[in-house]
């Protein structure tokens, strides 16, 4: 109860253990296993592990069963954890042409070396429920793609399609990657303007459903320049994560992760200085995050809107706005913050409000007498109020 | 890393046996993070109210839950430190109870509601009312730490405006208050300049609690989490609450007294008791109360409870 504000120990412990139950459910049904959501929701698993900037699937499908699937919950669960573990060095920069992919398209072409590979993907089903989910009672199996389906070959690099366009100057380069010198917004305060980097990073960890609006926005014309986007390249699949320990000086494997990666083209105008070409937005995220990867690429691009030196128009263009607001456990905890006691602040605006009435109804009952009592014109010039005081 | 706790004597409140969490650091932070909000801490205190960018790490609690002054107290505590937590002035707030076990749970250092006994005081919205020493250092939890953010929503032009001591927004937007209303009417949160230089947001605090700033021989520093920003007031350093020469600073005054201490002084919560909107005032600051009733002070309503005289209680009527 809401009025145990103070002396609020056993209503905190009580609520908790009220929670607690509400998270289990009906008893009568079994409890759900942290490797059932790892296996089963992996998408919801992804986002979190995206948001929550930690790739450990086990964590993040615990923090979604620890939260009763709340999603920006369970980001905030792994943030937290993730606050507290030590940094042993960075990983040299992912080469992501060496990915084994599981899903790879360009829409920007009609095939392309290496092909189009759709992967596991929802964009061709039809959206009718599945009934037959329902029914749990017989197993039914759902055969995997073999090894020679899906045609990995471990070191061979697979190109990337921009590159071919690249080659004939049409569209631009993508700059020089320089591991030494890569910011980490966990690490650092955000200080603005902000580089690419500290950008790519808060806006892969933003919230999804913002970075989505705010792509969306770009499409529907708030933005300055530039043609239709279009998906030069997606691709899902597990890269290897290398580092160079100080002892050995050379890069040893620690493990894979599975990114989803998204490069954006659009016509530019160019500049002075720069020939019409096509110019880049990129994306990427942890696990299958596709629908975010590319609404990072259309907001990067917006925000290069400076170097490119474009108009600022667009709220998707504005750095300041879409990065201060774009983290969704700043955002959460700030709005929600106000359901914290605050009768200090509320006493005081109560004293304030009932001075402002007071005087409003004294210069009412002023101005009615003064007109009343207005029976020639004279009067009532000589009787208006002076100034503001 | 597992922690045993340290040997104190049973205050209330102390944890009696080893609550420290395995596999965190004694208060939650790393070192490295410690240390990175001291220096943050050093340079604040070094540029008396100017708001020096930390690298703010998320915390076990939300933002907008004092994930600052969390940041700032469990860099600056330590074994020996006696803490109070209080929020809205009390230290049996939900807010209040939940930071102060956190801390007992992650250092198993002392804790108090005693203002006098504590060595370090993390708050919200208040000051406390009794004096504070130069033993004591008072942490401050702030929402929004840009005193110009109101009349300037852009970051990247209040720090130029600080830079360039470029205040005229501020005044004019008090000088259209009195020009309005009489009267500056910004009852919480109200602007206060440091040492002559830095306009500052004493976080919202009450403005009948910014005298209680200036001059103050206690340290006093403040976290904002969620916009990466410390800054702090070094002990016996001036701050004045802006004011007009014609128009000077006033602070909050009640009709009423207290219903419980009948203290005629300190900062009054108003409650409203029944349906009937019939309501008491009583004071904000729980431990100040509590010391007045066990000293012998009475208030209209003191009598009808005396065999308990817990400011508790009077809530739990109101349910």
């Amino acid at each position: 109860m809401y009025v145990a504000v103070k002396g609020g120990e056993k209503a905190i412990a009580n609520a908790h253990q009220y929670l607690a139950s509400e998270r289990r459910g009906n008893t009568d049904f079994p409890e759900l296993s942290v490797a059932q959501i790892r296996e089963q929701m992996r998408l919801a698993v992804d986002r979190v592990m995206t948001e929550g900037s930690l790739y450990d699937p086990d964590l993040a499908a615990l923090a979604l069963k620890q939260s009763r699937g709340d999603s920006i919950e369970a980001i905030f669960l792994l943030r937290a954890y993730r606050t507290t573990l030590p940094r042993f060095c960075n990983s040299i920069p992912l080469n992501t042409s060496k990915i084994a992919v599981t899903r790879r398209i360009s829409a920007a072409f009609k095939d392309m070396p290496g092909g189009q590979m759709l992967g596991p993907t929802f964009d061709y089903t039809h959206r009718l429920l599945d009934f037959s989910l329902a029914d749990t009672t017989e197993t039914k199996t759902y055969p995997a793609p073999s090894a020679e389906d899906l045609q990995r070959a471990p070191d061979e690099e697979l190109p990337r399609i921009l590159d071919f366009l690249q080659n004939d100057g049409l569209v631009e380069g993508a700059g020089e990657p320089n591991a030494s010198s890569v910011g980490d917004i966990t690490r650092e305060p955000l200080e603005l303007p902000a580089s690419r980097d500290i950008r790519l990073q808060k806006l892969t960890r933003a919230d999804e459903g913002f970075i989505l609006a705010m792509g969306y926005s770009t499409q529907r014309g708030f933005k300055n320049s530039g043609g239709h986007p279009f998906a030069g390249e997606i691709r899902t699949g597990d890269v290897a994560v290398e580092i160079i320990p100080e002892e050995l000086g050379f890069p040893i494997c620690i493990g894979n992760i599975t990114v989803t990666e998204s490069e954006i083209v659009s016509i530019y105008d160019g500049s002075e200085d720069t020939p019409p070409q096509f110019s880049r937005g990129y994306g990427i995220t942890f696990g299958s995050g596709e629908r975010k990867a590319i609404s990072i690429a259309l907001v990067d691009r917006a925000l290069r809107c400076k170097e490119l030196k474009e108009d600022i128009i667009a709220p998707a263009q504005d750095e300041e706005f879409v990065l201060m607001h774009s983290d969704n456990i700043e955002a959460t905890g700030f709005v929600e913050h106000l359901k914290l006691p605050h009768h200090v602040d509320f006493q005081s605006e109560l004293d304030i409000l009932r001075r402002l009435r007071s005087n409003w109804e004294q210069s009412k009952a002023r101005r009615e007498a003064m007109e009343q009592s207005a029976s020639t014109p004279d009067e009532v010039a000589n009787n208006a109020p002076k100034g503001f005081a | 890393m597992t922690h045993t706790t340290i040997g104190q004597d049973s205050r209330q409140g102390q944890p009696d046996e080893a609550l420290l969490e395995h596999g965190y650091n004694f208060a939650f932070l790393d070192e490295q993070t410690k240390r990175m909000v001291r220096r943050a801490t050093l340079k604040a205190i070094a540029i008396p109210g100017y708001q020096v960018p930390f690298a703010s790490r998320e915390m076990p609690m939300p933002y907008g839950w004092g994930t600052g002054g969390i940041q700032l107290t469990a860099s600056i505590i330590g074994q020996q430190d006696i803490l109070k937590v209080t929020d809205q002035g009390a230290d049996d707030t939900t807010n209040a109870v939940s930071i102060r076990s956190f801390f007992q749970r992650t250092t198993g250092v002392s804790t108090t509601e005693n203002t006098q006994e504590a060595t370090l005081i993390q708050t919200r919205h208040r000051i406390p009312e009794e004096t504070l020493s130069k033993d004591h250092i008072l942490v401050y939890q702030v929402p929004i730490p840009e005193p110009l953010r109101w009349m300037e929503p852009r970051e990247t032009e209040t720090r130029k405006m600080h830079a360039h001591e470029e205040y005229g927004v501020m005044h004019v937007k008090l000088y259209e208050d009195i020009a309005h209303h009489g009267h500056i009417a910004t009852s919480f949160d109200y602007p206060v300049q440091i040492a002559d230089r830095y306009i500052m947001s004493p976080s919202p605090i009450p403005k009948f609690d910014n005298p209680k700033m200036d001059n103050c021989p206690a340290l006093q520093v403040f976290g904002a989490g969620r916009e990466q920003r410390i800054y702090a007031i070094p002990p016996y350093t001036k701050v004045h609450s802006l004011d007009f020469e014609d128009h000077p600073f006033t602070v909050q005054s009640w009709e009423e007294v207290c219903s419980l201490c009948g203290s005629d002084e300190s900062y009054l919560d108003e409650i409203i008791l029944d349906n009937e909107g019939n309501r008491m005032f009583v004071c904000s600051d729980s431990d100040y109360c509590r010391k007045r009733l066990e000293a012998g002070h009475t208030g209209a309503m003191s009598e009808q409870q005396s065999d308990t005289p817990e400011v508790n209680s009077v809530e739990v009527a109101n349910a």
